[in-house]
């Protein structure tokens, strides 16, 4: 038996982020409370240099490696550095409401990062064991990030039914895996998509794994009828993890999704379509339609959320590669509009829809910007939302299920209400009490600022993002 | 001889008291935790049986990850429980209802 040295280089990332997690977290207990900024400053550091370096050793071949458990392709590159991007912009907003709410903690900030590490395995992992040790990591981390503000029952409430729900989608997800794995007699996902189509008849074990698969799948995203956790959780967390939760984690489960069923299970398309099609227009109803009836602006977003995950789960069904492009691009434009949406809601610590009311006059800009995610989101052009949207919807065109692409223009329609709701309470709804102030910091002024324009920027521009997931699947292909 | 179809026949019914049990139980979260781990080790059977007629090894070093991150999700998920029992003075999931997801 021969042993071969793996090719560490392609995971010096990863190893990078580890060792910063580790020393942060020593040096983390020797800090006091008032020095604890240098803590975010060294997370920022660490997300910035492991972006970094996956940009350095960048690839624009499929490389397998680690006996095929990992596997290093311009997807997982371009997925890599967009999530450490959204971590750093997800921290920045953090940092000054974690300090009013008193949560000012190093966990946060470690917990945060270790989530990154799962995330950064879960979108390089080419075996089960990968995935689901990715996955765990991830979900680990935000279970507690979600029961952070430990006096608040919302809170310990909303970690525990998450935790309930998400050890429940886990072993689903294990149970789906335990099946194929007897079927097919392997983990890594390249030889069980071999084995699969070497079998000429699909037995019925691998499609009963395959459900339990995609209800594993489903819960992970959020998508309907597995979505009960979201709504819960985005309001009981603290405003700064359901930040986190809205917009990174949905790159994630993105990378999850395709890994499963495009790496693996490329051949059973025919069977997860089907499912995949109950999931997605289920979530698009459920979502768009139950949004309307939320006070709470946090439980609005989730259900938001739910419908836009609807929308990625069109792109994914379609199965060919100009779907995944479409899913990439649009969940790569979603997390750009959550975190600007929720960045506004951290800013003004808004609970309740009627916190926005008369914005415009207390901070014209700040409502510009809100008026740009909001437009985004429910899909109005200019702005990159649109441009999510049309790719979707023609790519589920070109394999003749207009049907389906009707169904999603009509909820999205019913979806823009809720957005244009909120832009009415900006700017026509007075203001009834004039005691609360907005102040922005200057970094956070800046970074808003960016992030509303850059909205507005990959909508007139959309090849600019475009070319980069082309690039990503056209060449993995 | 036991044959492979028992041990499935078994984990399939550990799993559906695992996921029966956390839909139907009302009482206690403890119970709930129990559930989660009667799932995973029914998925830990399914391995180990199917490791163990293939004569694949790559089997059983899963079921020894599952282990360890059970491990880990239990201790996480008892932490939450004790933090959602300071704030409630109560582990009844009938008492969980603040939100309406």
């Amino acid at each position: 038996m021969n042993f071969e040295l793996p090719n560490f280089s392609l995971i010096i990332p990863e190893i990078f982020l580890l060792t910063m997690i580790c020393a942060i977290l020593l040096l983390d207990l020797f800090l006091t409370d008032k020095q604890r900024i240098v803590t975010y400053y060294l997370s920022q550091l660490a997300l910035v240099v492991t972006a970094s370096l996956v940009f350095f050793y960048h690839t624009s071949v499929v490389i397998v490696d680690f006996s095929g458990h990992f596997i290093q392709d311009p997807l997982s590159d371009l997925l890599k550095i967009f999530l450490c991007g959204i971590v750093v912009v997800v921290f920045l907003y953090s940092k000054d409401y974690l300090k009013q709410v008193n949560l000012l903690k190093g966990e946060f900030f470690i917990l945060g990062l270790f989530g990154v590490l799962g995330m950064l395995i879960m979108i390089s992992a080419h075996s089960f064991l990968m995935l689901y040790l990715g996955l765990e990591l991830l979900s680990l981390s935000l279970y507690a990030l979600v029961a952070l503000n430990r006096d608040s029952q919302l809170a310990s409430e909303a970690a525990m039914k998450y935790f309930i729900l998400g050890a429940l989608a886990s072993g689903l997800l294990l149970y789906g895996m335990s099946m194929l794995y007897g079927m097919t007699g392997s983990l890594e996902l390249a030889s069980i998509s071999e084995q699969i189509s070497k079998s000429d008849n699909n037995s019925i074990v691998l499609i009963f794994g395959l459900v339990f698969i995609i209800v594993g799948i489903g819960f992970k995203l959020g998508a309907v009828p597995f979505h009960m956790w979201v709504p819960d959780v985005y309001e009981g967390a603290p405003t700064a993890v359901t930040l986190y939760i809205g917009s990174a984690t949905k790159i994630a489960a993105l990378a999850l999704a395709l890994r499963l069923l495009v790496d693996g299970l490329i051949e059973l398309h025919h069977d997860w379509q089907g499912m995949l099609v109950v999931l997605a227009v289920l979530s698009l109803a459920v979502g768009n339609i139950v949004a309307i009836a939320q006070t709470n602006i946090k439980r609005m977003l989730a259900y938001s959320t739910i419908s836009h995950i609807g929308f990625v789960l069109l792109a994914i069904l379609a199965g060919t590669i100009d779907g995944y492009i479409a899913a990439t691009f649009y969940t790569l434009a979603y997390t750009i509009m959550a975190v600007g949406a929720f960045g506004v809601v951290i800013i003004l610590n808004a609970e309740n829809l009627t916190d926005f009311q008369g914005l415009n006059e207390q901070h014209p800009w700040l409502a510009l910007m809100m008026l740009l995610f909001m437009f985004s989101m429910a899909g109005v052009p200019p702005t990159v939302g649109f441009y999510a949207k049309l790719m979707v919807i023609s790519a589920i065109i070109s394999v003749d299920l207009t049907w389906l692409a009707v169904i999603a223009v009509l909820f999205s329609v019913i979806g823009v209400f809720y957005y244009l709701r909120i832009v009415k309470i900006m700017y026509f709804d007075k203001l009834e009490d004039c005691t609360q102030v907005v102040k922005l910091a200057t970094d956070m002024k800046w970074s808003i600022s960016l992030n509303g324009l850059a909205i507005l920027a990959l909508g007139l521009y959309p090849s600019a993002l475009m070319v980069l997931c082309t690039q990503a699947f056209v060449m993995s292909s | 001889m036991v044959a492979l179809s028992d041990y499935l026949i078994l984990s399939a019914i550990l799993f559906s008291l695992g996921v029966g049990g956390i839909f139907l139980n009302r009482k206690n979260i403890i119970v709930l935790l129990m559930c989660v781990e009667l799932i995973l080790l029914a998925v830990n059977t399914n391995f180990i049986a199917f490791s163990h007629y293939l004569s694949d090894i790559s089997g059983q070093v899963f079921v020894f990850f599952i282990l360890t991150v059970a491990a880990a999700e239990a201790a996480i998920g008892l932490a939450i429980l004790v933090v959602l029992f300071r704030n409630l003075r109560s582990i009844s999931v009938d008492d969980i209802h603040t939100m309406n997801g």
